[in-house]
């Protein structure tokens, strides 16, 4: 007699395509996914335990190994946070610094999730060549910051060091060649027969849901909301500049890769003019005093990382170390809805769906 | 003459130390200053109206002594900021989502606090039809750390009280499948807790 | 020489000679695998706009191949305590024997070749089929799921593949009238059938694409998905066997795309003056740059998409080219 068994099957923690230590645990028959049950927590570093015992300052290190691929937004969510509370206005050169530092970061993480979701969907080439373009960023960061990844860049009130010599200048040649290269990943894999048909209705779902689920960044404006923190809660410099929020109507992969890469060709509009408008001189960081004591109770700001929202929640009782340090980690947030997503699809889907929602797992364990 | 020489040197120091301290004096002096600004500007918020708009919305759906406390957080962007009872936490949160004039259809953040003498739940909703934002807090006794969950209302707090109850212990009763989701079910003890002591004290 | 050996009665002797020319040719197919992969690896890495392996043996790593071959050798060979061990043991060999077989049917040049068959096109077709039955044999040995899955999915795509791939040559068989390969090769004397049979072409370079489980339809070892797919849990000298017979495939592949489709040995017009092994290595290399550039460009197909290309496209594509050949040929045949 035929008989068919259920199987249950271990994706990760040490998997190809999860993108880290991420565990999913799914039950298929055949191909197919019955239940997958994400279990995460392998990469837990308990930041906000950790964030307890430190001064505000000291955290930041600490904010650059959440979301390793864009550092730079949460070192400033952080510093934005305790501005916020203490009141403090970082000068405008700093600011720019912090947007361009900002816009490059955001340009880098999205061509990361570019080149590793063809990898995942077995293209190889792509992954190359978005690394060649993010390897010229990390370099810029690195003349800026002195590390590649983990910057510890900003602080509370502007940002560690000036703009070496030169450097707005390499941003500004950087923006027309980051243009001329997207068009030929347009041309490379946009158009592809076979990569459509393996995004083009994978993994949607919609407004309602998205909304429900507390999506946020590309999920959720693959889904036709025009939400980016950027502009509709302006923090920083943002309202200086002209861009869009890019919107997709379908919810699906295909629409979530289509908003990432017009994301990036809106950061590169925010690049242009803020190195056109970069005051030519003047500090870099706001007369804070050297031990920061945020005055007595509680703030929550969110910023627009590559993922989504990331928030940053202080409640200080006056002392130079907060009292509870909370992050808004977008991936977590985000990858709640990946059971919902996988339930019928198979196992080629899996990886397609869990490559566009772009987790990073320093992210999503804290 | 060498002797001398040192002891100028030594004023000279002692000068400078003397110049140091009193910038940092100063200094001091500014952020003083800083941290006062936020009492100087005692005129009401641009948002109370708002506050107000969300409170009498709830008093009238729910009656009076809904509320615990209801501010405007000047430290957060000055956000509207509704404390709940535990008892009428879920019923606030549920009409928060439902009513027309509230409808926080988004649940953008659930943490909790320890605050030794009490815990708390915090959640940030925003509502996209509206183009609002509201605080929910909830001031829970250390003695009896339950807490309706809010997952039948929106899905997205699913993980985040999984995480509360990891971290902190809080338990949210309705949720559909409330695990220890980053440290695993044999960890011992609410590491976020004030007195939770950690197994290794060098560390 | 071979086809005399072939018919004399048998004996020490010629077994003697027969084993000596099986261990000649598996050197000159493990010289072309070494170079093979070398090539492969530089060509991408010039696709790529890197520089690929430059370290051991001068500017162009000549020996990098060698080199990892022999680490391959001298690994630790683990066999998994719950595997199959038998059947785990011999799945490499079951999928290794099949591809060096195929080689005998195939004429290098006029000179250059072993067993002139009537039969070549279809021993070639049947032989290599039994391939699958190792690495389905390997996916189920392993007692991994992933390796089952993988072993899987590769019997289901030869089962799907090999049909379309057989069909788009009954075209040239019905043209040349014979299955014999020297025949098909002597048919295209004056015009390659690579423009009489367009459309079989690209049928039998898809199927064939996907019959060396080469991306886009590398599902039987899709990294991202199932790790490493049906030899997962292989290691050292056996996992260099599955590479081997891959290779070792292509090699065969591209042999049998110059001798079907592009004249075999057969120069271009004015240019007979280049010797016919030449003609033959150069063709050969095309089509092996043409499946080099397959790999890098295109992304991998999902299953689903895999069955059905294979057989609501490629199967009636590859019938339609059938019938109207036969049409034509007797069209032609009446006048």
């Amino acid at each position: 007699m035929i008989r068919t068994e259920e199987m249950l099957l271990n994706v990760g923690p040490q998997h190809p395509s999860t993108h880290g230590v991420f565990r999913l645990v799914i039950k298929i028959d055949g191909e197919i996914i019955k239940e997958a049950t994400p279990v995460i927590g392998y990469l837990h570093r308990g930041t906000e335990k950790l964030a307890e015992d430190l001064q505000y300052t000291q955290i930041i290190p600490y904010t650059d190994r959440m979301d390793y691929l864009a550092a730079m937004t949460n070192n400033y969510v952080l510093c934005h946070a305790v501005e916020t509370m203490a009141g403090i206005i970082a000068p405008d050169r700093a600011e720019y610094l912090r947007v361009i530092a900002m816009e490059l970061g955001r340009i880098a993480s999205h061509l990361v999730w570019w080149g590793t979701y063809l990898l995942d969907i077995g293209a190889t080439s792509p992954f190359l060549y978005a690394f060649r373009e993010r390897e010229m960023i990390i370099n810029m960061l690195n003349e800026l910051s002195g590390a590649r990844l983990t910057f510890n860049y900003m602080r509370v009130g502007g940002v560690k060091w000036d703009a070496p010599e030169g450097w707005i200048q390499k941003v500004h040649d950087f923006v027309p060649y980051m243009r001329e290269q997207l068009e030929g990943y347009h041309q490379l894999v946009t158009g592809n027969e076979i990569f459509m048909s393996r995004v083009k209705g994978i993994g949607s779902y919609t407004k309602e849901d998205a909304i429900n689920y507390s999506l946020s960044g590309a999920n959720l404006r693959c889904t036709g909301v025009k939400w980016d923190l950027r502009k509709n809660e302006p923090y920083s410099i943002y309202d200086r500049f002209d861009f869009d929020i890019p919107v997709r109507q379908d919810g699906d992969a295909w629409a979530r890769y289509h908003c990432r890469l017009e994301e990036i060709e809106e950061s590169l509009k925010i690049l242009e003019q803020a190195v056109e408008q970069f005051p030519q001189d003047g500090p870099i960081l706001a007369k804070v005093p050297k031990i920061i004591k945020p005055p007595k109770g509680e703030s929550f700001v969110r910023i627009e990382s590559p993922r989504g929202e990331i928030g940053c929640y202080i409640a200080s009782n006056g002392k130079k170390e907060p009292y509870r340090l909370k992050f808004r980690r977008p991936s977590f947030y985000n990858l709640q809805i990946l059971p919902k997503l996988l339930k019928g699809e198979n196992m080629a889907n899996l990886i397609t769906i869990l490559g566009a929602i772009d987790i990073v797992l320093g992210e999503v364990d804290g | 003459m060498a002797e001398e020489k040192g002891l100028e040197q030594l004023k000279k120091e002692a000068a400078e130390k003397a110049k140091a301290a009193a910038a940092a004096r100063e200094k001091g002096a500014a952020s003083a200053k800083v941290k006062e600004e936020p009492a100087e500007k005692a005129k009401p918020s641009p948002n109370q109206h708002i506050l107000d708009k969300y409170v009498q919305e709830i008093e009238n759906h729910l009656g009076k002594e809904i509320l615990e406390d209801s501010y405007i957080n000047r430290l957060s962007k000055d956000i509207p900021t509704l404390v709940a009872k535990p008892d009428t936490y879920r019923k606030v949160a549920e009409l928060l989502k439902y009513n027309e004039q509230l409808a926080f259809d988004y649940l953008s953040e659930l943490h909790g606090g320890d605050f030794e003498t009490h815990m708390e739940v915090y959640v940030h909703l925003y509502s996209f039809t509206n183009q609002q934002a509201v605080a929910l807090k909830v001031k829970i006794e250390r003695s009896n750390l339950e807490i309706p969950s809010l997952v039948p209302l929106w899905e997205g707090a699913n993980w985040p009280e999984c995480e509360t109850y990891d971290l902190l212990g809080i338990r949210f009763t309705g949720h559909p499948d409330l695990k220890r989701i980053l440290l695993g079910e044999e960890w011992i003890g609410y590491p976020l807790r004030k007195d939770y002591e950690p197994y290794d004290v060098e560390v | 020489m071979i086809q005399e050996l072939l018919q004399s009665s048998p004996g020490l002797l010629n077994l003697g000679i027969f084993s000596l020319l099986a261990v000649l040719l598996l050197f000159v197919v493990l010289g072309f695998v070494t170079y093979g992969i070398l090539s492969e690896r530089k060509v991408m890495g010039f696709m790529q706009m890197r520089i690929g392996p430059n370290q051991v043996g001068g500017r162009w790593a000549l020996l990098q191949t060698v080199a990892d071959v022999l680490k391959l050798l001298i690994k630790e060979d683990t066999i998994p305590k719950v595997a199959d061990r038998p059947l785990y043991i011999i799945a490499p060999v079951i999928a290794f024997a099949p591809a060096f077989m195929v080689l005998a049917a195939l004429p290098f040049t006029d000179k250059f070749q072993f067993a002139d068959m009537g039969i070549g096109l279809l021993y070639y077709i049947a032989v290599s089929g039994i391939t699958t039955v190792g690495i389905v044999t390997a996916g189920w040995a392993s007692n991994n799921k992933y390796a089952l899955l993988g072993g899987m999915r590769a019997a289901a795509q030869m089962i799907s593949y090999e049909i379309p791939l057989v069909m788009s040559v009954v075209g040239i068989v019905l043209l040349t009238g014979s299955l014999n390969l020297n025949e098909i090769v002597e048919a295209q004397k004056n015009i390659w059938y690579i423009v009489l049979q367009p459309v079989a072409f690209i049928v039998f370079l898809i199927a064939s694409v996907a019959e060396l489980n080469r991306v886009p339809f590398d599902l039987p070892e899709a990294e991202s998905e199932l790790v490493a797919g049906y030899h997962v849990e292989y290691s050292g000298f056996r996992w260099a066997m599955f590479m081997l017979s891959e290779y070792v495939y292509m090699f065969a592949m591209a042999s049998l795309t110059t001798i079907l489709f592009l004249g075999g040995w057969h120069p271009l017009p004015f240019l007979g003056f280049i010797p016919a092994a030449v003609w033959f290595a150069l063709k050969f290399s095309l089509v092996i740059y043409l499946l080099i550039w397959i790999r890098v460009t295109f992304p991998r197909l999902r299953a689903d998409q895999l069955m059905e290309f294979g057989w609501k496209v490629l199967l009636p594509v590859a019938l339609a080219n059938i019938f109207v050949t036969a049409l034509l040929k007797e069209l032609f045949s009446m006048f």
